[in-house]
């Protein structure tokens, strides 16, 4: 079990996603950083779609009740376990009774963090995620709350630390964010509305000029920058879109999905960040400039799955390094 | 000349296939027809299938597919659709118990008001269509319905209502449909069914699918309160 002290800004229990209910108007949802999550429960020993945490902005407090493999990905934070610096994208031993102190996220927008074992939460409909709009999935639809308990599931990896104390190996996985301080870059495939735009319009998204408003979350992120007109023609029907499509409305303030997207929408469509961009696009935060890179879908879809081919790599070597180097031998002397 | 479909890209994740431009029952039950070949191909790689009104649109796994090669799959049974008859099952009918007016409608006098018409005049238009679920959205088990009597047509409240109890029947524009959840929402309330649109626990997990029948059905007060609970 870990017992929720403090519930952090906005915490919830995610996994890849309720897919295959879209035509019924369920989001798939799942964690908006599909890839710190699945790199997340690679470091603890789970399988890449085990449930974790999804952590915004700012973090919980969790105590652990028993010793368990954890690990921490996504948005760089402050976080300290039984008082010491935690770093992230390793996995961790951490012994039972452990305090998790999370506190803000330096830049980006959202954290994670697996369990050996995961997030043990019912299934609803194929899937452990909170669907805060349903409110279904995670605990009882809902985010965490102070005196929460969650339940963890059977781990795959045995074995722990030295003698009950915190254990992590000097090595970590690359985490390849953006640098702070320029526009996020997304690429992205250019949908029905793009070449309606002027010159300059296409110019200011493909540049950088416009930034992500205050108004964001997992359903969508309202752009702030120069109006764009508004496509032209007669009003466009509701469609299917997807977690990075740009759309946009009458206002000419550009809206960009997340994973709780509506299903369908009927405002024009610009285009949709490629599924490679997923993952910056879940670190967006308020303030943060956004550029959109056209990109043809066949160059995307390449950089797409040379992108999985290097997660199931890291998953192998992950798989050899475990137990990650030192903790059995350690606490088998 | 048959209009022909038309593939574009929604993302590299993604791809919406559009069988016309207006919105009619016949356009959208080929896109129910087409879903229902793509289903039955049983293509692997296929993570939702999301029909709406003249659109179906595939998310699919690109590492299982290309644009390219999923468009080329396509091809054969989007050519299927027009030359075989569609022979699957005829549409499931449902039928939805609707108090109207009252305090399940508030709405249900201004509704009248506008058309010109009498409540009763209403509730007999509005139970007089067999309705087609063009698709579903918005929220989990809402129902695009298409065959509101045009005669029932009104626009939505100027203020919308801070909350709208689940199961609430409304008018928006040409639009009927049913709240499967309590919301805030501006649509003009004539009625409310006891029927649970949406409960995750059951399977499946929403009253309506696409494609559906409806039917809606005058109930008294009395029935509302005997029916509540029901699935």
């Amino acid at each position: 079990m870990i017992h929720v002290e403090a519930p952090g800004l906005l915490t919830t229990v995610q996994d890849l996603g309720r897919w295959g209910h879209q035509h019924l108007g369920l989001a798939p949802g799942g964690a908006m950083d599909a890839d710190a999550a699945r790199i997340a429960n690679l470091l603890a020993g789970n399988d890449p779609g085990a449930a974790v945490l999804e952590i915004t902005l700012a973090g919980p407090r969790l105590i652990l009740e028993s010793g368990t493999w954890i690990a921490w990905t996504g948005a760089p934070s402050a976080i300290t376990l039984n008082d010491a610096d935690l770093p992230g994208w390793r996995p961790v031993w951490a012994p039972a009774g452990s305090r998790l102190s999370w506190g803000g996220l330096y830049r980006g927008c959202r954290a994670y963090l697996a369990v050996g074992g995961g997030i043990a939460v019912p299934l609803i409909l194929g899937s452990r995620s909170t669907d805060l709009r349903a409110g279904i999935g995670g605990l009882g639809g809902r985010p965490l709350q102070a005196g929460d308990r969650l339940p963890i599931g059977a781990p795959r990896r045995t074995g722990g630390g030295p003698r009950g104390s915190a254990f992590w190996p000097d090595w970590w996985v690359r985490n390849d964010a953006p640098p702070p301080g320029q526009p996020v870059t997304l690429p992205f495939i250019p949908g029905p509305d793009w070449q309606t735009l002027p010159n300059w319009a296409r110019e200011a998204l493909a540049t950088g000029a416009f930034r992500v408003s205050p108004r964001f979350d997992r359903m969508g992120l309202r752009l702030s920058g120069p109006a764009l007109p508004a496509p032209t023609g007669p009003e466009r029907l509701s469609a299917g879109v997807t977690c990075g499509t740009l759309q946009l409305p009458p206002d000419g303030r550009p809206i960009l999905l997340g994973v709780d997207h509506q299903t369908t929408g009927g405002y024009p469509v610009l285009g949709t960040a490629a599924g490679i961009a997923r993952s910056r696009l879940a670190q967006l935060r308020s303030g943060d400039a956004v550029a959109f890179r056209p990109l043809p879908i066949g160059a995307a879809q390449a950089l797409h799955r040379r992108h999985e081919r290097n997660i199931r790599r890291l998953a192998v070597a992950l798989e050899m390094a475990s137990p990650p180097d030192g903790a059995l031998k350690r606490s088998s002397e | 000349m048959k209009p022909a479909a038309r593939i574009a890209p929604l993302g590299d994740c993604a791809l919406q296939i559009t069988l016309g431009t207006r919105l009619g029952d016949a356009t959208n039950a080929k896109v129910h027809a087409l879903a229902r070949r793509i289903r039955d191909a049983a293509l692997p790689g296929l993570r939702d299938l999301v029909p709406a009104y003249t659109t179906l649109t595939l998310h699919y796994d690109p590492q299982t597919w290309t644009h390219d090669t999923l468009c080329r799959a396509l091809t054969a049974l989007l050519a299927a659709q027009d030359e075989v008859a569609d022979a699957s099952a005829p549409p499931r009918e449902v039928c939805i118990p609707v108090c109207y007016g009252g305090e399940y409608g508030p709405d249900l006098m201004a509704v009248a008001t506008h058309a010109g018409l009498s409540a009763d005049a209403v509730i007999q238009r509005h139970t007089g269509v067999l309705y087609r679920v063009y698709f579903l959205g918005f929220t989990p088990g809402f129902a695009y319905l298409g065959g509101l009597d045009p005669r029932l047509a009104m626009a939505r409240k100027a203020t919308p209502r801070a909350r709208v109890a689940a199961g609430s029947v409304g008018i928006a524009g040409a639009q009927t449909g049913v709240y499967p959840q309590a919301t805030p929402g501006g649509w003009q309330i004539i009625g409310r069914t006891p029927l649970t649109l949406f409960d995750p626990a059951r399977s499946p997990p929403c009253l309506l699918a696409p494609d559906d029948r409806v039917r809606f059905v005058a109930i008294e007060p009395a029935a509302f309160d005997g029916h509540a609970g029901a699935p």
